[in-house]
């Protein structure tokens, strides 16, 4: 495990492109503040409705800002930023066009910043997840592209024998995003901020929820299993635990994830024979999820002190932690008998932010930490008790998060089924609603503590990149294939 | 051809390379491959070193 020195950058050496990693590491933590704020707005209307003002600051339009923001914007900018760099650096090789790389920065931002004005304006096509209208839809096809270009064509011209593993992790989010945005977003245009879907009916609820959660399954999925399965390594000196498991698992949740999308529409006008498809492959699921899990962890095996005083990898190892709960939580809420009591209620709120907070936030906030000052020439983030104090927050905020909304949906689930002994309704819903208050002033104040530890990150991140200069590094002259 | 026909042939098609993939994987050929490809990232140095002198 000798590591050896990297040569000094000077004239004539050929460099990594840092740049663009650097550009969308920054606008991780920008959006990363933008989007959970939207989310502690829209988590503040839900506990005091007289926030609600007017349009365009509703619940209804600030909802869907806050989900693409913080999936698209947030996850998105961590995605590309660690992708350029891990393909980089595991390939040898500098990314295949910079000029290519730099407009899926600007076109990817552009996005963003159209999606935050047409939302709130209540410019939609109303699909969870896909609601940006028609041009955009366009924008992010063309993005996408070159994006896969950009990727695979680094991959193509590799001085490394091997395609590691996290590259094949992000490569299958590549494409499958492009897969399933082009399906789902496939639309009749009657005028430039209007169009209906190709789909109709059931047809059109089981394409939009084969990519709901293939959304979840190769973008907030596999894409942050790439993520870890090369900041895990890196932060804890170690080799993957079992590169075999990561190869099977891959392959598993490829295979797997498609077949999902059905639990999403337990009990609707869907077939009944696909909603237990569907049920079937999410218990399938749980075994090639908790392989990823368990190989990121076991990792650490003969390495857990390091854990003690590494605040970055108490972030990545937290956040397979969640990970490992949410693909449990998952597949048991898929069983049509637990959805009987889960489904609409705020016990799926609870558990996408197990998810989405707990695994996705988490995993990109320790990679971009160990990032950061690796962009900028240092060896290290500015504050170490920074990031400590960051972590125990974002923890905290997001136990209490989601806490609060396994106790507040299983009571509304509870309270909806009771019934009388003469078969009628024991409560009226706007008592499930009374009931859920206490849980949603708790909900607030965890989603302001995990905002508060990125405020501090941002904090964090600004005083390094100060400290430092942004140096691309020199590609090391043929790193020996050894053995 | 029958639609219903293709997508059997499919879906155990799928079923089948998965199978080979993972026997492929627990074979002995692949796992020295396996070991050289986990250690690439180990060995690269990415930590800058510089910045002492810099100060």
């Amino acid at each position: 495990m000798q590591a050896k020195s990297a040569l000094e950058p000077h004239d004539g050496v050929d460099t990594f492109n840092y740049q663009v990693v650097r550009q969308f590491s920054i606008m991780t933590v920008v959006w990363g503040i933008v989007g959970m704020l939207a989310g502690v707005v829209i988590a503040a209307q839900m506990a005091w409705p007289e926030l609600n003002y007017g349009p365009y600051f509703h619940f209804g339009r600030l909802r869907p800002l806050h989900t693409n923001a913080v999936i698209f914007a947030f996850g998105g900018c961590a995605l590309f930023a660690t992708s350029y760099y891990v393909v980089q650096r595991t390939c040898g090789v500098r990314l295949i066009s910079d000029k290519l790389a730099a407009f899926t920065f600007w076109g990817w931002q552009l996005v963003i910043v159209l999606a935050a004005i047409t939302l709130p304006l209540g410019i939609t096509q109303g699909k969870e997840y896909a609601e940006l209208e028609w041009p955009i839809d366009i924008l992010i096809t063309i993005v996408w592209v070159a994006y896969a270009v950009v990727f695979f064509g680094t991959i193509a011209k590799r001085t490394q024998k091997h395609i590691y593993v996290a590259n094949w992790f992000y490569g299958a989010f590549i494409l499958a995003v492009a897969l399933l945005h082009i399906v789902n977003s496939l639309a009749v245009p009657v005028s430039m901020w209007k169009s209906y879907s190709v789909y109709a009916g059931a047809v059109d609820a089981m394409v939009q929820w084969w990519y709901g959660h293939n959304a979840v399954g190769f973008f907030l999925t596999a894409a942050f299993l790439g993520m870890m399965y090369y900041f895990v390594p890196k932060q804890a000196g170690r080799p993957v635990y079992s590169y075999r498991l990561s190869v099977v698992h891959f392959w598993a949740l490829v295979f797997t994830y498609m077949w999902a999308g059905p639990h999403h529409l337990h009990y609707t006008a869907l077939p009944d024979w696909t909603q237990s498809v569907g049920m079937a492959f999410s218990l399938i699921l749980l075994a090639p999820s908790w392989g990823g899990m368990i190989n990121g962890i076991m990792t650490l095996s003969g390495a857990w002190h390091k854990l003690r005083t590494d605040p970055i990898l108490k972030f990545l190892i937290t956040a397979l932690s969640f990970y490992g709960m949410s693909t449990f939580e998952g597949p048991m809420m898929s069983i049509k008998t637990v959805n009987a009591l889960s489904h609409y209620t705020d016990w799926t709120i609870g558990h996408v932010h197990s998810g989405a907070l707990g695994w996705v936030a988490m995993i990109s906030i320790g990679s971009i930490y160990y990032l950061i000052p690796r962009l900028w020439g240092r060896e290290k983030m500015y504050s170490i008790p920074l990031i400590e104090a960051h972590f125990w927050m974002a923890t905290l905020g997001v136990v209490l998060y989601i806490a609060a909304m396994w106790i507040s949906g299983v009571t509304q689930g509870l309270m909806w089924r009771a019934t009388n002994a003469d078969g009628t309704l024991t409560y009226a819903f706007i008592d499930s609603v009374k009931a859920s208050y206490p849980y949603y002033y708790i909900r607030v104040l965890g989603g302001i503590l995990f905002l508060g530890g990125m405020f501090m990150m941002a904090y964090n991140v600004a005083r390094t990149v100060m400290q430092g200069k942004s140096v691309d590094a020199p590609i090391p002259t043929l790193q020996q294939a050894h053995a | 051809m029958d639609i219903n026909l293709l997508r059997q042939i499919i879906t155990v098609a799928g079923l089948v390379c998965f199978a080979a993939i993972a026997l492929w994987a627990y074979g002995k050929p692949a796992s020295q491959r396996f070991d050289e490809a986990a250690m690439q990232p180990i060995n690269d140095d990415d930590l800058p070193h510089r910045q002492g002198r810099e100060q």
